[in-house]
């Protein structure tokens, strides 16, 4: 009979140990025994994205991997964007651009946006299409998503122009 | 005091006010219905039919029953009322119901056969396993027009034609054999899945005073009368909350995981849990009607409609759900919103052995847009004339008469919604590419909004000022991601003067919101819309007079609520809501109400196919440039705008994301999306298999919203939920023609048929 094993990970910045079977998705585990309710379980398959978190800097379908795969390794959910409780600009740009409806989409969405656009210093709108194109959206159309993720990057762009 | 007046001055209405509900979405902080759980929590399971038509010969569950950790098998022997049944067609037509859990025979492929709950998920995945079904197969029939046939396999005892309904005005047949034009078209619509990305799901358990609680993704609250009658109880005994759903498009609509969380928790008198997986919602989840619709249009030489004959077929599935409503739907809209004088049209829905079919967005209203869209590019080529002007000779006009013989209730600017999209779209498309073909095409759309009027809806909603002058609203409604709540948050700020983030309104709770009616059918910013503006206003009439008091008023002064107090208009007297909340209490006047909106009744004759049927309908027009390959047959949207009239947007912004995501989905559903059933069997169970867009397949949707007419919903307003979904395919279809010459007609136009038409017409491939 397969036994729990001990799991440690580091989950937004606050270490992480837990027990979980192999056999367990880190999508469970971050559900079940993490408190992670904010990912999204949408499909299982690794199609739709919802799952999405950053491993590392990485972003990956959590429902797609083993939890221990996640051993010693950085966990980042939408609930570690923000700091000492502000939200990360990504975030208040979802919020002013309406790029969430039923919401379901939008925990993974950010994720996916943040791993995009941490590498990509002045993307056109067609890249960010690309970047977010594993991540599925039922109601917004995408237009509104990408809109948020273009006046960030616009913005910051424009922080940098000033800075420098 | 009767002459002071209050001012209904737009302040909150009509501003792109970000509601609570956006900031726990983007925080992860929403709860969905996974999201909450609860000590000594049980997992619940659905046991499926793996055949689509069969005998049970018998149920085994003794295996399951003795794996650990098991707490419940139940099987159509432990069901108290074994019939999920509502009245559907508001005729009393409705003699199938469909049973909770299968009990001696199965009629489709994904049939709800038994439950289990138990410790883990895993268990419970592992004890629904271990029910073993002995299944004796039996001929099916999975073609609607085979199961018309006399001969075919019966569904239901009483033969296959679960409902046909007729839509008659003037002599089409004599007009049509006196048109000196005549186009005809048969066009083929697929099954569809919702596929929003938050699976069916919810809580149930035993709350104080022994009522049975749930928490539930659902649409509609109200099947609580349901959940009670199957179990045995009293309705004032059942309470079910509807939590935020991720998403719904109809789907949500008729009842999910309800009455197995009901039983399991009932027999194992403790908390259960119930989430579908994503890949049993696209084996056995209803889907979209597919629709054979036969259109034959009558015209003058220069381009008047004289005659629509339109035959509708519906593939209904195993059981009625909504079909009856769908194909009623389809039957109004069927001649689409134009002027005809003489109108047949048939609506059927067929039982087949298929999975059902029930609500999606659009609601049957939306697949008759294939058919009558593409006969008017018909039209237009036959008499010479562009889509624009012979689609402008024939638009519905004020005060027009619909086929049903009842009088158009709002203005239609159908004029003016293509003229904004065509006028948007400038110069046409083009390509230097000589293995592809560029083309523009539109289409033009009526989408009711309200139930159908002789449902008598109605809608309630309680209103009340707190103490320090905030604003509790509660109202039934249950929140699709549309923003049901935040319209609701915007019309009590605007009528009782809090600021916008000082109301809070809390919904979907039976026993404890003013019941709503379910959020389907484009109706509850209409339904409870009015209803908060009526219960505000009934308020903020009963506190007028007491800040008229306060405020020192005379006769003729206007009285304006907003910014959290009332001031005089042109003075700078003004009391905050707080004063005149202490004093409305010091002088005993009543800080809430309850309200009913009851819009009026009508009508409508089976017999003769006339009478009263939407409240109203919401116009537009959608036209998109597209890109096709000959060589691969791939169609790729280059640019797409969309213009809809809604009266008066509530909050432009959440329009604009109504719009924009109706007219994706349906992109999806016009090139892509296909659940693939052969003889009953579902293909599509993964969503590998099922294509829905992703951002890097469509073009950003241009919005224009226009603002023209007023509408029946608050302020104006007309509903704008399910309309948006409407001209996509046809607009897409009109433009493929205008590309390459070739009408496609079989939804969805994928690569293989667009190539296919394009071979057959000598046009693609190599």
């Amino acid at each position: 009979m397969t036994q729990k094993q001990r799991l440690v990970f580091e989950l937004n910045g606050t270490p992480v140990d837990v027990w979980a079977f192999p056999y367990q998705t880190l999508l469970d585990v971050l559900r079940e025994e993490a408190g992670s309710s904010e990912v999204k379980y949408g499909c299982g398959e690794g199609v739709c994205g919802t799952c999405t978190v950053l491993l590392d800097d990485e972003s990956v379908n959590s429902c797609l991997l083993l939890a221990p795969q996640a051993a010693g390794r950085r966990v980042t959910t939408v609930r570690g964007l923000g700091t000492d409780g502000e939200l990360h600009p990504l975030q208040v740009a979802f919020l002013e651009y309406g790029g969430s409806q039923c919401g379901f989409c939008t925990p993974g969405m950010l994720l996916a946006a943040v791993e995009f656009v941490r590498a990509a210093d002045t993307p056109s709108r067609d890249d960010i299409r690309e970047a977010i194109s594993g991540n599925l959206c039922r109601c917004t159309g995408y237009s509104k998503i990408l809109d948020a993720i273009e006046s960030y990057v616009a913005s910051r762009a424009e922080g940098e122009g000033r800075d420098g | 005091m009767d002459s002071v007046r209050t001012r209904r001055a737009l302040r909150v209405v009509g501003r792109s006010i970000s509601h609570r509900d956006f900031e726990e979405k983007v925080r992860g902080e929403m709860a969905y219905a996974d999201d909450a759980r609860m000590p000594g929590m049980l997992h619940g399971r659905v046991v499926r039919s793996a055949v689509p038509c069969a005998t049970i010969r018998s149920i085994d569950t003794s295996v399951a029953r003795a794996l650990p950790g098991v707490r419940a098998v139940l099987t159509s022997d432990d069901v108290p009322f074994n019939a999920i049944s509502e009245a559907v067609t508001g005729f009393g037509m409705d003699q199938i119901t469909m049973p909770v859990l299968a009990g001696s025979s199965v009629r489709y492929q994904g049939e709800p056969v038994a439950i289990v709950a138990a410790e883990t998920p895993q268990i419970a995945a592992r004890a629904a396993e271990c029910v073993l079904v002995d299944y004796e197969d039996l001929p099916g029939v999975f073609d609607p027009w085979e199961a018309l046939d006399p001969a075919a396999p019966s569904v239901h005892p009483d033969g296959n034609l679960l409902v046909a309904w007729w839509i008659r005005t003037g002599d089409a047949a004599a007009a049509l054999a006196g048109a000196p034009v005549v186009v005809e078209g048969t066009y083929r619509s697929q099954h569809v899945d919702h596929a929003y990305l938050e699976p069916e799901g919810g809580m149930a358990w035993i709350d104080g005073d022994g009522v049975l609680t749930m928490r539930v993704s659902t649409q509609v609250v109200e099947h609580v009368r349901e959940v009670a009658r199957i179990v045995g109880l009293a309705q004032s005994r059942v309470r079910v909350i509807g939590s935020y759903m991720g998403g719904g498009f109809g789907g949500k609509e008729d009842m999910t995981v309800e009455p197995y969380l009901a039983l399991l928790a009932l027999h194992t008198r403790r908390p259960v849990k119930m989430i579908w997986s994503r890949q049993e919602s696209l084996l056995a989840r209803p889907k979209r009607h597919p629709f054979t619709m036969t259109y034959r249009t009558g015209a003058t030489r220069e381009g008047q409609i004289v005659a629509q004959q339109v035959d509708i077929v519906g593939d209904a599935g195993a059981y009625p759900l909504l079909s009856p409503r769908v194909l009623f739907a389809a039957a109004v809209c069927a001649a689409g919103p134009y002027r005809v004088p003489n109108v047949d049209v048939n609506s059927r829905a067929v039982l087949t052995n298929n999975v059902p079919t029930s609500a999606f967005r659009g609601f049957g209203a939306m697949q008759v847009t294939l058919g009558y869209e593409s006969q008017m590019d018909r039209l237009a080529e036959a008499v010479g004339m562009s889509p624009q002007e012979v689609r402008r000779l024939n638009y519905l006009r004020e005060g027009d008469v619909l086929p049903t013989g009842e009088t158009l209730p709002t203005y239609p600017a159908l004029d003016e919604v293509t003229r904004a999209a065509v006028e948007a779209m400038g110069s046409g498309p083009e390509t230097g590419d000589p293995r592809h073909r560029v083309g523009r095409g539109f289409a033009t759309n009526m989408q009711p909004y309200g139930r159908t009027v002789f449902f008598a809806d109605h809608a309630s909603a309680w209103v009340g000022y707190e103490p320090d002058g905030s604003v509790t609203v509660r109202a039934g409604v249950t929140d699709l991601g549309g923003g049901q709540a935040a319209s609701l948050a915007q019309i009590a700020a605007e009528v009782l003067g809090a600021e916008p983030d000082r109301v809070s309104v809390h919904i979907g709770d039976t026993s404890l919101t003013p019941s709503a009616g379910g959020t389907f059918a484009t109706r509850q910013l209409y339904m409870s819309g009015n209803a908060v503006l009526q219960t505000a206003t009934e308020l903020r009439d009963a506190v007028t007079p007491v800040a008229a008091e306060l405020l020192g008023a005379a006769a003729g002064d206007l009285l304006v609520f907003a910014e959290g107090g009332v001031g005089v208009e042109g003075t700078d007297r003004r009391v905050t809501l707080t004063e005149l909340v202490s004093a409305c209490e010091d002088s005993g006047v009543d800080l809430a109400r309850l309200s009913t909106f009851r819009p009026p009744r009508g009508e409508f004759d089976t017999r003769t196919g006339r009478g009263k049927t939407f409240p109203d309908y919401t116009f537009g027009t959608h036209a998109v440039d597209v890109d096709v390959d000959l060589d691969t047959g791939r169609v790729r949207i280059l640019r797409y705008v969309a213009c809809h009239d809604v009266g008066r947007a509530i909050n432009p912004q959440r329009v604009e994301g109504q719009i924009q995501g109706g007219a994706v989905q349906g992109i999806g559903y016009a090139l892509s999306e296909e659940i693939v059933i052969e003889e009953g069997n579902n293909q599509s169970s993964l969503f590998a298999d099922y294509l829905i867009p992703t951002a890097a397949d469509v073009p950003d949707v241009e919005t224009i919203v226009l603002e023209v007419a007023e509408g029946k919903g608050p302020f104006g307003a007309r509903g704008i939920g399910e309309a948006p979904i409407g001209p996509t395919a046809a607009a897409v279809a009109n433009a493929i023609a205008a590309a390459t010459g070739i009408r496609l007609t079989q939804l969805p136009f994928t690569p293989e048929r667009v190539l296919e038409a394009l071979r057959s017409a000598g046009e693609g491939g190599v």
